[in-house]
C-alpha cells in the first residue's frame, strides 16, 4: 500500500464505478429453499464479508448453524437477534454489494406467513426478481404465489434460480422439467422476461463463475444475469412527471417546486401542465444539486421555477402538457391488506400517493384474487395478506397514471386515520369516469339561507354509545326541548332506520361502517335543509364518527357520548338484547362480542347512570347555548 | 478534480437521500439532524445543503457530546458550524457529568447510555423535536439490514421492532402522534465505500483523524487507543508509542480503535478499503458487549 496511489489508475477506477447503476432486486422463495444461503454466498464472493464478521459468523456456526462445523452463509445474512434465536427471519432486509458493473440492492424477505406483505414491500422497489425453487420440489404452489405478487406489484424480469442441484444429482432433466412448467405459469401473468438458472447455493455452482458439475448448461451464471438484465429503459422514455415535495421560497424572488422526475425528461422552456389546477406553463430554471441545468431526467432530485406566476403546492404534480396524466377521483385498482385489522369498505381512511395524501374509502371489494390458483373469490372484508381488486374513491381528483405504466403515480398506500399505521398498498388499474363526469348542479337556495328562515343554525347533536346506555330517550328529551324553543329540528334513530334506509345490513364491522356512513349521508342533507339534527345511533367505532364530523362544515358536528357502564346497560336491557347476546342467540353484539371505541374528544360527556334525563338534556341545551359562535340555539332566546 | 454527472450509482444514491431529507422537512414541524461529526456526518451536511438550495437547510444540526471527543473532532465541528452558517445545538447530559461518568471507571455500556443515549433523548424532549436525520448506514451491522428509513420512536424513544411499518416505493409514512417521533436515515443504502467516493468526488473535508498520522497510542482488546488528552488512564505497564494510525470511524475516543495505516488521502483510503479484511466496526468496542448488542441498544433509544 502506498500513500500517492497511481493517480490515474485510481482515476480510472473511480470513473468506472461512477458509470454503473444500481439494480434493485428481490429474492423470494420458501423457508428453507436457501434465499439466506444465496445471499450470503453472493456478498461473500463480491469481498463485502470482512474477516471480523468472518469470525463472527464461524462463531455462531458453531452455536445456531445448520452446517455442522462448515461455514453457515445463511448466518451473514440473518439480522435481528429474537429472529435468530428463532431460527426465522420475519422482515425486509435490505443489503448492497457491488460488482465491477454494477450495484446492487437487494430485499430479502423471509418465507413465512407474512409472506404476502413483506413481499409485495421489498418487490415494490425491486427491478427484478430472483425466485428460488428447491430442485427436489419443484413448482410449488409458493412458487405461484409469489410469481403473482411480482406481477401485481409491476416486477416483469424475472431470474428462477433452480436451486439446490447438488441434490438432484445436478440432472439436466429434472432442471429442463422444472424449468418448463415454470414458464408455462409465468406466460399466464404479466412476467416477460423470465430466465432459468440451475444452481447450488451451498456450492456455488453456477452463481458467480460456471459450473463444471452442469456442463450442459451454457446459459449465464445467476451474477451474470443480474449484471446483464436490462431493466431502467421504461422510465426515461414515459412522459414527464414530477410530484411536488416542497415549495422552495429562500426570498422574495426565488419561488421553486422541488421534487425528484418520476418519468421522463424536461428542458428549460418546455411547456408542462401543471395538477390539479390544469394551468399551463413554461419551465424557467431547473436547479440541480450542483446548480442550473438544462435539462433533467427520471431518476434526479431538481428543483423547477416557472416562467408565470403559479398555485403550486406539495401533492401537485408536474407532467408533459403534450402526454398530460388523467384526473379522477374513482378508481379500480388491487390492493394488498397489510394489517391484522381488516379493511371494511366505506371505512376512511388516509391514502398516500406521490406526495399527496387525502381521504379515501374503498366503495366496493369486487373479487379477493386467489394468488396461487389465479381464481377469483367474493369478498365482503379483507384480511391479511389478502389481495383483492376493489374499487376505490377519494375526496378530490387526483392526476394519475395505471400503475402498470408508472409506479410513482400509480401506486398508494393506505393509512390508519387513528393509528397512523400502514394498513395496506394498492395499485391503480383504471380510473372510473363516474365522477369526473358528473359537475355538480348548483341549488339556488343555499345552507344558511335556509338555515336562515327558520332563525336558526344547522347542526348534528350526534348521540354515540351503546345499547341500552339511553341515547335515544335523551335525543328525545332533547328535541322536545328544541322543539318548545321553536326550532325546526329531525331525528334520526338507529333502530328506526334499519327498516328502510338501512334494511339490507347486519351488524359485521363491515355493516356497521356502511350503516354509519348511510345515516351520516341522510343528517348531511337534513343539515343542508337548515334542521338540528338528533342522530342517535351506536357508531361503535371512531374511523366512523370522525368520517361524519368531517363530512359536516367546521362547528356543526357535536359528538355527544351518551356514557353509562355496560353492567347498568345490560340490567336495563329494555329490548332483552344483553340477555340474547349472552345466550349466544345474536352475533356481533356491540359490548359483548363487538367493540366499541369510546370517543377520544367528545364535546359532550352524559353520565346517564348518575343523572335523570331532564338533568342531562338540560346539559346539552346549556352547552348549545354556550358555544357562542355556534348559535344553534342562541343567546336569550328561550 | 473531475466531476462525473451521468445517473451513475453515486447520483442515485444522491437523489434517494435527498428526496428524503425533502420528506422530512415538508412533513414534519420541528426536524433536526444530528451532528456526530464523522463522515457521515459531514455526507449528509453537504447533502442537506443540495436538497436546500438555494435556501439554507431549514434546520440546525444537533450533536450530543459525551465529552470524550477528539480534540480534532471539537475543532472540526466548530469549523463545519462556521462554515455552513447553520446553527449548531451542543447538548451534554449534565447530571452525567455531575455524576462523573466516564468510560474508564463504568465502562462503554454505561457510558454510552447515559452520555449518548439519554443524552439524547433529553436533548429532543428539551426541543420538542419530531423528526431526527442521522447518518446510519444498513451495511454497518446485521441488525441495521432491517431497519426502516423512517424509524418509529414512541413516546419514551423506545423502538419496537414489532410496530416498524412496511415501506413502499418511494411513499414513506411519516404521520406520528403527539410525543411520537421519528429518526430519519438518509444514507440507508449506502455503503462505506460510496461514503468515501462520495466525499472524494464532491470535496468533502472530514475530521483529519481519517487520515493517517504518527499519533500515541496503547494496545488494547486487540485495538489501539489513542492517547488523545491528559485524561487517558493507562494501565499498569501501558506505555504509549507512536504508530501511524488512522480511523475508520469516530467516537469517544477512549472507544475508537485506530488501524496501522499509510493512507494520507482520500484516494489512499478508498484503495486500502478495497484490500481490506476488516469491517468498519471492528474499531468500535460498544459492538463487542455481548451477542445482539447493538438491537438492544437500538431499543434502548441510542442509534
Ligand atoms: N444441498 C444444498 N443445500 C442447500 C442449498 N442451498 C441452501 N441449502 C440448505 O438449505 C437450508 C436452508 O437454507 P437457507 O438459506 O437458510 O434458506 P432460506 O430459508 O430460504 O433463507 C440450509 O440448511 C442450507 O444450507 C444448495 O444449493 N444445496
Amino acid at each position: 500500500m502506498s500513500a500517492t496511489p497511481d493517480d490515474r489508475e485510481f482515476r480510472a477506477y473511480v470513473n468506472a464505478r461512477e458509470d454503473r447503476d444500481i439494480l434493485r432486486f428481490i429474492t423470494c422463495g420458501s423457508v428453507d429453499d436457501g434465499k439466506s444461503t444465496l445471499i450470503g454466498r453472493l456478498l461473500y464472493e463480491s469481498r463485502l464479508v470482512f474477516q471480523d464478521q468472518l469470525a463472527k459468523v464461524e462463531a455462531d456456526s458453531k452455536r445456531h448453524g445448520t452446517q455442522g462445523d462448515d461455514l453457515d452463509l445463511a448466518l451473514l445474512v440473518d439480522g435481528l437477534q429474537a429472529e435468530r434465536e428463532q431460527g426465522i427471519t420475519i422482515d425486509v432486509a435490505y443489503r448492497m454489494f457491488s460488482t465491477g458493473r454494477r450495484s446492487f440492492i437487494v430485499a430479502d424477505t423471509p418465507g413465512h406467513e407474512q409472506y404476502t406483505r413483506n413481499m409485495a414491500t421489498g418487490a415494490s422497489t425491486a427491478d427484478l426478481a430472483v425466485v428460488l425453487i428447491d430442485a427436489r420440489k419443484g413448482v410449488l404452489p409458493q412458487t405461484c404465489r409469489h410469481t403473482t405478487i411480482l406481477s401485481l406489484l409491476g416486477v416483469r424480469h424475472v431470474i428462477a434460480a433452480i436451486n439446490k442441484m447438488d441434490l438432484v444429482d445436478w440432472s439436466r432433466d429434472v432442471y429442463d422439467g422444472i424449468a418448463g412448467a415454470y414458464g408455462d405459469f409465468a406466460k399466464r401473468l404479466d412476467v416477460t422476461g423470465v430466465t432459468c438458472i440451475p444452481v447450488s447455493a451451498l456450492t456455488g455452482d453456477n452463481v458467480t463463475g460456471p459450473s463444471a458439475a452442469m456442463d450442459w448448461y451454457d446459459g449465464p451464471t445467476l451474477l451474470q444475469g443480474l449484471e446483464s438484465a436490462e431493466v431502467a429503459a421504461g422510465r426515461e422514455s414515459a412522459p414527464f412527471r414530477m410530484p411536488v415535495q416542497w415549495v422552495n421560497r429562500p426570498s422574495a424572488d426565488f419561488r421553486g417546486f422541488a421534487g425528484t422526475v418520476a418519468s421522463g425528461l424536461v428542458s428549460t422552456g418546455d411547456p408542462v401542465m401543471l395538477f390539479p389546477s390544469q394551468k399551463i406553463s413554461t419551465v424557467k430554471r431547473i436547479v440541480g444539486p450542483d446548480g442550473d441545468l438544462d435539462h433533467v431526467r427520471a431518476g434526479q432530485a431538481v428543483t423547477l421555477t416557472f416562467a408565470d406566476e403559479v398555485d403550486v403546492s406539495r401533492g401537485d404534480i408536474i407532467a408533459s402538457a403534450a402526454d398530460p396524466p388523467s384526473l379522477s377521483d374513482q378508481f379500480a385498482c388491487h390492493i394488498v391488506w397489510m394489517h391484522e385489522n381488516p379493511l371494511l369498505p366505506e371505512r376512511p381512511y388516509l391514502l398516500q400517493i406521490g406526495t399527496r395524501l387525502l381521504g379515501a374509502q374503498i366503495t366496493a371489494i369486487k373479487y379477493k384474487l386467489n394468488v396461487t390458483t389465479l381464481e377469483h373469490a367474493a369478498a365482503r372484508t379483507l384480511g391479511l395478506n389478502d389481495i383483492a381488486c376493489c374499487n376505490i374513491g377519494l375526496d378530490r381528483r387526483i392526476a394519475f397514471d395505471p400503475y402498470r405504466e408508472l409506479r410513482e403515480t400509480g401506486g398508494f398506500i393506505l393509512i390508519d386515520r387513528y393509528t397512523n399505521e400502514t394498513v395496506g398498498a394498492g395499485m391503480i388499474d383504471f380510473g372510473l369516469w363516474r365522477g369526473s363526469n358528473l359537475t355538480p348542479h348548483q341549488l339556488a337556495i343555499d345552507k344558511p339561507a335556509r338555515a336562515a328562515q327558520k332563525s336558526q343554525k344547522a347542526c348534528v347533536l350526534w348521540f354515540t354509545g351503546l345499547s341500552g346506555a339511553g341515547k335515544s330517550a335523551t335525543a328525545n328529551a332533547v328535541e322536545r326541548r328544541l322543539h318548545a324553543m321553536g326550532r325546526h329540528s329531525y331525528t334520526l334513530d338507529g333502530d328506526n332506520l334499519r327498516h328502510g334506509l338501512t334494511r339490507d345490513l347486519g351488524f359485521t364491522a363491515a355493516d356497521r361502517v356502511e350503516n354509519v356512513r348511510r345515516i351520516a349521508e341522510v343528517a348531511k342533507l337534513f343539515v343542508d335543509a337548515g334542521l338540528i339534527v338528533l342522530v342517535s345511533v351506536i357508531s361503535p367505532f371512531r374511523d366512523e364518527r370522525t368520517m361524519a364530523r368531517e363530512m359536516m362544515d367546521e362547528g356543526e358536528f357535536v359528538e355527544i357520548f351518551v356514557d353509562c357502564p355496560i353492567e347498568v346497560c345490560e340490567q336495563r336491557d329494555p329490548k332483552g338484547l344483553y340477555r340474547k347476546a349472552r345466550a349466544g342467540q345474536i352475533k356481533n353484539f356491540t359490548g359483548v362480542d363487538s367493540a366499541y371505541e369510546p370517543p377520544e374528544n367528545p364535546d359532550i360527556v352524559l353520565k346517564t347512570a348518575e343523572h335523570s334525563v331532564d338533568e342531562i338534556a338540560d346539559k346539552v341545551i346549556d352547552h348549545l347555548r354556550s358555544t357562542a359562535d355556534h348559535g344553534a340555539v342562541g343567546h336569550g332566546q328561550v | 478534480m473531475a466531476k462525473h454527472h451521468g445517473p451513475g450509482h453515486l447520483d442515485q444514491l444522491e437523489a434517494e437521500s435527498i428526496y428524503i431529507m425533502r420528506e422530512v422537512v415538508a412533513a414534519f414541524s420541528k426536524p433536526v439532524m444530528l451532528y456526530s461529526i464523522g463522515k457521515d456526518s459531514s455526507v449528509l451536511v453537504r447533502l442537506a445543503q443540495k436538497a436546500f438550495h438555494p435556501a439554507p437547510p431549514p434546520f440546525p444540526l444537533l450533536h450530543v457530546d459525551t465529552t470524550w471527543k477528539f480534540p480534532e473532532m471539537y475543532e472540526f465541528r466548530e469549523r463545519t458550524a462556521r462554515e455552513t452558517g447553520m446553527e449548531l445545538i451542543v447538548h451534554i447530559n449534565q447530571e452525567g457529568v455531575a455524576r462523573g461518568i466516564n468510560p474508564f471507571t463504568h465502562g462503554s455500556a454505561l457510558h454510552t447510555d447515559v452520555m449518548k443515549t439519554q443524552a439524547l433523548k433529553q436533548a429532543l424532549d428539551k426541543h420538542g423535536f419530531d423528526a431526527a436525520l442521522a447518518g446510519a448506514r444498513r451495511d454497518e451491522e446485521m441488525s441495521r439490514a432491517k431497519e426502516r428509513v423512517f424509524s418509529l420512536r414512541s413516546q419514551s424513544h423506545r423502538w419496537d421492532p414489532k410496530n416498524q411499518r412496511p415501506e413502499l416505493w418511494r411513499l414513506y409514512n411519516t404521520r406520528i402522534r403527539q410525543g411520537e417521533s421519528m429518526r430519519v436515515f438518509p444514507l440507508s443504502n449506502w455503503t462505506e465505500l460510496d461514503v468515501w467516493n462520495y466525499i472524494d468526488r464532491e470535496n468533502i473535508p472530514v475530521v483529519p483523524l481519517y487520515f493517517a498520522a504518527p499519533r500515541p497510542v496503547v494496545p488494547r482488546s486487540g485495538t489501539l487507543i489513542m492517547v488523545a488528552d491528559e485524561r487517558m488512564k493507562l494501565e499498569p505497564g501501558e506505555e504509549p508509542e507512536m504508530k501511524k494510525v488512522r480511523f475508520r470511524t469516530l467516537g469517544c475516543y477512549p472507544l475508537s480503535g485506530a488501524i496501522e495505516s499509510d493512507a494520507g488521502s482520500v484516494p489512499a483510503i478508498i484503495r486500502e478499503m478495497l484490500t481490506a479484511t476488516h469491517s468498519e466496526r471492528q474499531g468500535r468496542v460498544i459492538d463487542h458487549d455481548g451477542e445482539g448488542s447493538m438491537e438492544r441498544k437500538k431499543q434502548e433509544g441510542y442509534f
